[in-house]
């Protein structure tokens, strides 16, 4: 499988062919009308609270915000970074947690249509309730103070697209190439290795994308009913209740570079995995 | 006295396919087919469209089961020379798993018969090299034209040196010219290897030029309506398809095909065989 993939990114290299700079200064031209949209949208908004004087509790200006993360990064009573650590490790126990369990049933509903017509219906009911509601009694279950309960809520939120996308990526499969198999006289375990759980990476992929994301929304949502004071939930409550707003917006920062860092790191797994799929090439040649 | 060599490869005898069960009304897919297919043969089947000549070549690889009568393939039961991969196949689809490299889609069928890695790397090899492709190897199939595509699906199929090749229109879905060239090609891979091809086409040129026998189907029920001997010399080449005889046996079919149309009964389905006719007359004359 390694093997597999390691040859596949060095064909997908070769192909790419180029000069490097030719690439980069592409990238350049692919990149920089974001980068000057949302440096433009910074200044402007430094600019525009200067000019209209808003109170700092209102919306404090970009570098105010700086500031107070700076000041606050390992002080006493907000400690950015260790609050940052620890709803880190909770969101990422929860995606281990909720991942392992959205595959480990993916398998079992692709595998057994009976478990599909039992499972497939309640995990989409499950997904049109507002599962964050069940954050204070998920704390009251797993302990106010334990860790676990918050990387419970983040593996709930986890689980169904993970779940859902999985047992896609297994059951929707060519059916040229499952004649293919049965023509070649493959067994159900070649075929599952073969051909359903290649098939399935992209949506596993797709499914980690949004699973990132929602890790870190059920770690934060959940510390905001309580538990350990070190941690971004907590900072932005304490902070904002004591009207200390440029430290709320310093953890709000923090938590959005936690979430685009955890995004990137899948992405960069993704294309180390499937460097063969169609999405892939798409980047390569834009 | 009849030695092994001398048995049909395929022997159908009474063989209905019947489609649909439960409240759907049937579909008579095939009726009373007889057929014999002897070693070494170069067989076309061809009729319009629906009349069963991809359901005939997916009872032969035991890849749908006869509703009735007898299929033999290889001196056994259709299922048990599906069973010991007595057969490759080539699909209208390349099929080609995209997470695979072309040596390794070659090598797919090696490994699901668990045959060493030395052995696949070495059948690999040599199937692409037969198939004038020993310089993608490396290559995924996205970076391949659909005729090159389909050619590593033939190396594929070929990779286990089956004694039959059942090809349900390979062609179907390339151009004119490239069509032609890979026509060129399965006579000249069919000549070397020695292999038996079963070979589904709508193609009246194609056939003629192909085979060395022409099994004209009719549709609703399908039907063989007529088997017609082609006796141009081999090798054939671009002179064989300027041939007189060569535009003789085309129309030999074609007017095999109308008869076997002419005999639909009501007019609504009457209709619909006249038009595909045409569609096949005009194929001939390009």
């Amino acid at each position: 499988m390694s093997g597999a993939a390691a040859g596949a990114g060095a064909g997908v290299v070769a192909a790419a062919g180029g000069g490097a700079a030719g690439r980069w200064a592409q990238r350049v031209r692919y990149y920089a009308p974001a980068v000057i949209v949302f440096v433009g949208a910074i200044v402007a908004w430094e600019l525009i609270v200067g000019a209209l004087n808003l109170q700092k509790f209102i919306l404090p200006k970009p570098t105010a915000i700086v500031a107070a993360l700076n000041e606050n990064l390992t002080s006493s009573r907000f400690n950015l970074l260790a609050s940052a650590q620890a709803t880190l490790v909770e969101a990422l126990g929860g995606l281990a947690i909720g991942t392992v369990a959205g595959v480990v049933v993916a398998f079992a509903t692709a595998r057994w249509a009976t478990a599909r017509g039992v499972l497939l219906p309640l995990a989409i009911a499950a997904n049109a309730v507002p599962i964050i509601a069940f954050a204070p009694i998920l704390n009251n279950w797993f302990g106010l103070e334990n860790p676990l309960s918050k990387m419970v809520m983040a593996a709930v939120l986890v689980f169904f697209p993970v779940m859902a996308n999985v047992t896609r990526g297994l059951v929707q499969v060519d059916p040229a190439a499952l004649e293919l198999m049965r023509a070649s006289a493959a067994t159900e375990w070649q075929v599952l290795r073969k051909v359903r759980i290649p098939n399935a990476l992209p949506y596993f992929f797709t499914a980690m994308k949004l699973a990132t994301t929602l890790s870190l929304i059920g770690a934060i949502v959940a510390e905001y009913f309580g538990g350990a004071s070190l941690v971004l939930g907590r900072v932005i409550v304490q902070s904002s209740s004591s009207l200390r707003f440029d430290v709320t917006w310093a953890a709000i920062l923090l938590a959005a570079a936690t979430g685009i860092v955890f995004y990137l790191a899948i992405v960069v797994i993704e294309r180390f995995v499937i460097p063969w799929h169609a999405s892939m090439r798409a980047t390569e040649s834009s | 006295m009849t030695g092994p060599d001398q048995q049909p490869i395929v022997r159908l005898s009474a063989v209905d396919k019947v489609f649909g069960r439960g409240g759907q009304p049937a579909t008579t897919a095939l009726e009373g087919i007889d057929l014999e297919i002897r070693r070494g043969e170069f067989v076309s089947l061809i009729g319009p469209s629906g009349c069963g000549k991809s359901t005939l070549l997916r009872v032969i690889g035991d890849l749908v089961p006869a509703t009735r009568g007898d299929v033999v393939v290889n001196g056994k039961p259709a299922a048990k020379a599906r069973r010991d991969r007595d057969y490759g196949i080539v699909f209208q689809a390349p099929v080609l798993f995209e997470w695979r490299s072309v040596e390794d889609n070659v090598k797919l069928p090696l490994e699901i018969l668990g045959r060493p890695p030395a052995e696949r790397a070495k059948r690999a090899r040599e199937m692409l090299q037969l198939v004038e492709l020993a310089d993608f190897t490396r290559h995924y199939p996205y970076q391949l034209s659909g005729g090159m595509q389909q050619r590593v699906a033939i190396a594929r199929a070929l990779s286990i040196e089956p004694a039959l090749l059942l090809m349900d229109e390979p062609f179907g879905a390339l151009d004119e010219m490239t069509r032609e060239r890979m026509n060129s090609e399965v006579l000249r891979i069919w000549e070397r290897t020695g292999t038996t091809i079963v070979f589904v086409t709508h193609s009246i040129p194609e056939a003629v030029f192909l085979s060395s026998r022409v099994v004209v189907m009719s549709a609703r029920p399908g039907r063989i309506t007529k088997v017609i001997d082609i006796d141009l010399p081999r090798p054939r080449d671009l002179e064989t398809r300027e041939s007189r005889r060569y535009f003789e046996l085309v129309t030999e079919v074609r007017e095999a095909l109308r008869a076997g149309g002419g005999l639909e009964g009501d007019d609504a389905d009457g209709g619909g065989v006249a038009s595909e006719e045409r569609t096949l007359a005009e194929g001939a004359v390009g």
